[in-house]
């Protein structure tokens, strides 16, 4: 079917300052499958209902939005609490002054960009982005495939003694980002990732993840302080029998931020959790934070949950969108989701659509959202205790977010992100 | 024997009885679905601006009430079916319906039974219309003034029967009339009232408002008006009887009820059609104005003709049903009891513009063989300290798909403003869907939306028990079914009630085993 004037428009505006990697190597086909995905789609507009609650514009302009860095020294960065192999990128560039040698024991880990005809790595690169793309089309995530100009491969076949750490550093204020990660979990192995920063004024990430029967990968990312940047992420997991796959995104500040998680449960026993905390305050920033989820359960005894909080101030916009998709046989799933969020004055709102789809009977799923103010009774309760005012809403708020916290398995990495979110606290005094 | 065991054993009579009757009913199927071998009077096949000019003709309408229908229908040429639903089927072909059928005895009115078509008397009798209310539904001249056979003790329900394009009567006239309470067809009270119908008539469905609405705007050919006077409290209870009978006959009924203020109205709504191998289109507009401290109670039963067990026929249900809270503290409440039809798009909803006031949305929806329902409620929070409650289940058996589809929105000015969803999906059999689509606006702190939902199939240990204690299992799906829904059919007025949990169990006939 032809696109609509308006979107081949824009289309062709977007890809007139791209072009497909000239050392493209071995994914040249996988790129050039992509892009015809993205022509066959044309970029995302508000009109689109996926982007109901979410204006798109701001990835598809041609131009990058300025975005000021900053320098925030106060904070322990996520992935310093332990001993990791740290891969940099600065605006979207490896920096190999800054990274450790990229070997590790149990894994095979090298870059995109130049990375000799790797054979695992071309049979899933782009791949299960494209499976992704049914039945919702995603042509940001195929823009990134096509155009991504570089990330990480990691393949864990052993036992990994140092957990790898992507750090994202933003220098220019007009950096345009395109990374595209590939992990592929072999049998029964396990890998942790921690991604930590903002990665650019704009900045498109895509992470696809294959994890094998009985294999693990546990993700933990932090997306910065930043104020002005613009951040869209999609992570697609497909899951093998007994697999688990793990992922929480702490997000505060950000002018636009749109996460989505594609997972497809396609082994019998798979666990799937992802789960987030956002938080902001639109006094003096724009705020727009927007998690959107789809899990596809297509196999027996299947599990996943889906956890988002949200705390927002003064203006601030949260967003949810999350599905289970139940497949006719799927039977024993066990699908839960709940997005709640906390407006924390009159201006601040909450969109959602929590959404399931099921052709299967023997499942157990559910879902709930709930958007209020701050539960006068607990303040109350705490004030008659001696807390004054400020401090006791910070404690609520911490209180509420503590469910999507959960979610993570490290108590390291836990306690660092629950620093971050006291700071912020302190910094964006309530009342 | 003491009074009181033979008061136990006659009750235990009667739920025996009703327990046999509810197990005959089961084996059978579609109830409604024999078709009157009726002469009518159609319009030609197809839609065209002659046919849209030629149902307002036949209903003697004004001048402006044909420009109304023409900008309808204009713009309905403009506009897109709609493909946003979880239903999927065959393109309708809009131009191989009958928008105008008329039984052919109706042109001139008859004296008396004995001139009315017996057939239609007949339709009415089957369907459990009493003889004194057949004679004004088959419009014997005079009938609505005859002395009623109901005693002033019993409860009367005033009827408004809609046969296939034209309303073939009203019950019950006179005496609404002493209360003041309008009770008419759509096409009387545009001849009759015009200036209510030209105030109130699109003012809460614009002729523009979807592609379904728009197309009734231009094509209805009748339906049924409602005027209560400002605290007046209807004395019975109004309902609207549709029957779709001739092949190929589109149905589009407009109802307009207009709640003026502290007054209040319940109103009950059923459909039936006969068994066809063709899909038949049924596209109706309600439109509800409650006024400051009025309150509307709006029931449902739509058993329109599911189509057979292979999912051949059945009704197109695009219906476009709002009320629109005007007043402050005013009130509407949708309950709904969808078993029929092969397509079901319907999304009873409430604006919530005056302050404190009220949206109640309860619903069950059952969907067996290869039904497909996609129908839900908007409850949009406008005014201050507004209140909604949504309570949706939905039961899926056989190759069916059950979706819940809903929007919340608490807009700016809304302060203090309260929602409450809960949506519950049943599933019988393996091949059968549950889906659940709700829309969550929330654009301010102090109002609380909670929203909940579940899916699960039906409870193992609740089956065991009920087969242990000696039912089927067929019976035992029936009352554990019946149980979940529980709570929608509380709110049913009692006569409807009990038709719904009879028609749970029908619809659900064959989904065991």
């Amino acid at each position: 079917m032809a696109l609509p004037k308006a979107k081949e428009d824009a289309t062709a505006t977007r890809l007139a300052g791209l072009s497909l990697p000239a050392d493209a190597g071995w994914s040249r086909a996988a790129r050039e499958d992509a892009l015809a995905r993205l022509q066959a789609q044309g970029v995302p507009q508000r009109r689109d209902e996926y982007w109901r609650f979410t204006n798109p514009s701001a990835f598809t302009a041609p131009e990058v939005a300025e975005a000021p860095s900053r320098d925030l020294p106060d904070e322990i960065p996520l992935g310093a609490e332990a001993d990791r192999l740290t891969v940099v990128f600065t605006d979207g560039v490896f920096d190999p002054d800054a990274s450790d040698a990229l070997e590790g024991e149990g894994m095979e880990i090298a870059r995109l960009a130049g990375a000799p005809d790797i054979h695992w790595a071309r049979d899933l690169y782009g791949t299960l982005e494209a499976r992704g793309q049914d039945p919702v089309d995603r042509p940001l995530a195929a823009l990134n495939t096509a155009f991504a100009t570089d990330g990480v491969l990691i393949r864990v076949s052993g036992k990994v003694t140092r957990p790898v750490s992507i750090v994202y550093r933003h220098r220019d204020a007009r950096s345009d980002v395109l990374l595209h990660h590939v992990i592929r979990i072999d049998a029964d192995a396990a890998l942790t990732l921690v991604e930590a920063g903002p990665a650019g004024a704009r900045s498109n990430i895509v992470i696809e993840a294959d994890i094998a029967q009985g294999g693990a990968f546990h993700h933990v990312r932090d997306q910065g302080r930043e104020h002005d940047r613009s951040a869209t992420t999609a992570g697609f997991a497909r899951l093998g029998e007994a697999a688990v796959y793990k992922s929480f995104t702490l997000s505060a500040n950000g002018a636009l931020t749109r996460n989505e998680h594609v997972i497809e449960c396609l082994g019998n026993g798979g666990i799937a959790h992802v789960a987030g905390a956002a938080i902001g305050d639109a006094a003096a920033h724009p705020f727009h934070h927007d998690d959107t989820v789809f899990i596809t359960h297509d196999a027996l005894d299947c599990e996943s949950r889906q956890v988002f909080k949200k705390v927002l101030k003064n203006g601030a916009v949260g967003v949810f969108q999350g599905k289970i998709l139940v497949r006719e046989g799927a039977q024993k799933t066990d699908g839960y989701q709940i997005s709640q969020s906390l407006l924390l004055d009159e201006d601040s709102q909450f969109l959602a659509k929590p959404e399931l789809e099921i052709y299967a009977d023997d499942v157990a799923c559910s879902h709930g959202s709930t958007t209020g103010a701050i539960d006068e009774e607990a303040l109350f309760y705490l004030r008659s205790r001696g807390v004054p005012e400020g401090p006791a809403t910070d404690l609520l708020v911490l209180a509420f977010l503590a469910e999507a916290l959960d979610e993570i398995d490290d108590p390291d990495i836990a306690g660092v992100l629950r620093d971050q979110l006291s700071g912020w606290l302190s910094r964006h005094a309530t009342r | 024997m003491t009074d009181q065991t033979t008061l136990r054993d006659k009750a235990k009579e009667s739920v025996d009885r009703e327990t046999v009757d509810a197990v005959a009913q089961l084996s059978g199927a579609y109830k409604h679905g024999w078709n009157t071998e009726i002469e009518m009077d159609f319009a030609p096949k197809g839609l065209t601006e002659d046919i849209v000019r030629l149902i307002s003709e036949r209903n003697e309408e004004p001048e402006w009430m044909l420009e109304w229908r023409l900008e309808a229908f204009r713009r309905w040429q403009t506009l897109k079916e709609p493909d946003w639903s979880m239903l999927k089927y065959a393109p309708v072909d809009y131009q191989e319906q009958y928008y105008y059928a008329k039984p052919a005895s109706m042109k001139e009115k008859p004296k008396s039974l004995d001139d009315v078509d017996p057939k239609l008397l007949e339709t009415y009798a089957k369907l459990g219309i009493p003889l004194k209310e057949q004679m004004v539904l088959a419009g014997v001249e005079g009938a609505e003034a005859a002395p009623s056979e109901a005693k002033d003790s019993e409860r009367k329900v005033a009827v408004d029967a809609v046969f296939d394009s034209v309303s073939v009567g009203t019950t019950f006239k006179k005496e609404l009339e002493k209360a003041g309470v309008i009770f008419c067809s759509i096409s009387e009270a545009i001849r009759e009232h015009p200036e209510l119908v030209r105030k109130y008539l699109g003012s809460v469905v614009p002729a523009s408002d979807n592609y379904f609405a728009t197309l009734n705007s231009a094509v209805f050919s009748d339906g049924s008006f409602v005027y209560i006077p400002e605290g007046v409290r209807c004395p019975m209870e109004l309902s609207t009887y549709f029957r779709i009978n001739a092949e190929n006959t589109g149905q589009f009924e407009r109802t307009l009820i207009i709640c003026d203020k502290q007054a209040y109205v319940s109103y009950l709504e059923g459909c039936t059609a006969p068994m066809r191998d063709t899909n038949q289109l049924h596209a109706a507009v309600v439109e509800i104005v409650a006024l400051e401290d009025a309150e509307v109670k709006y029931s449902t039963v739509q058993n329109w003709y599911p189509g057979d067990e292979n999912g051949k026929g059945g009704i197109y249900n695009f219906v476009t049903k709002r009320a629109d809270c005007r007043g402050d503290r005013s009130k509407v409440s949708w309950t709904q009891v969808e078993t029929g039809s092969a397509l079901t798009w319907k999304y009873p909803s409430c604006i919530l513009r005056g302050d404190d006031s009220q949206g109640e949305f309860y619903s069950i929806a059952i969907t067996n063989n290869w039904q497909q329902a996609d129908t839900g409620t908007k409850m949009i929070h406008l005014g201050k300290r507004t209140r909604s409650r949504i309570v949706s289940k939905g039961i899926s058996a056989g190759h069916a798909q059950n979706t819940y589809r809903g929007l919340v929105s608490m807009h700016p000015k809304a302060k203090d403003s309260r929602n409450y969803t809960q949506c519950d999906s049943l599933l019988i059999g393996s091949t059968c869907g549950a889906h659940t689509v709700p829309y969550i606006e929330v654009k301010n702190n102090s109002s609380r939306v909670e929203h909940e939902a579940t899916t699960s199939k039906v409870d193992e240990d609740q089956l065991f028990y009920c087969r242990q204690r000696g039912m089927d299992e067929e019976e035992a799906v029936a009352l554990v079914v019946n149980g979940f829904c529980k709570e929608v059919l509380q709110a049913l007025p009692m006569e409807f009630a009990m038709e719904a949990q009879q028609l749970v169990a029908i619809s659900l006939e064959g989904s065991v085993g």
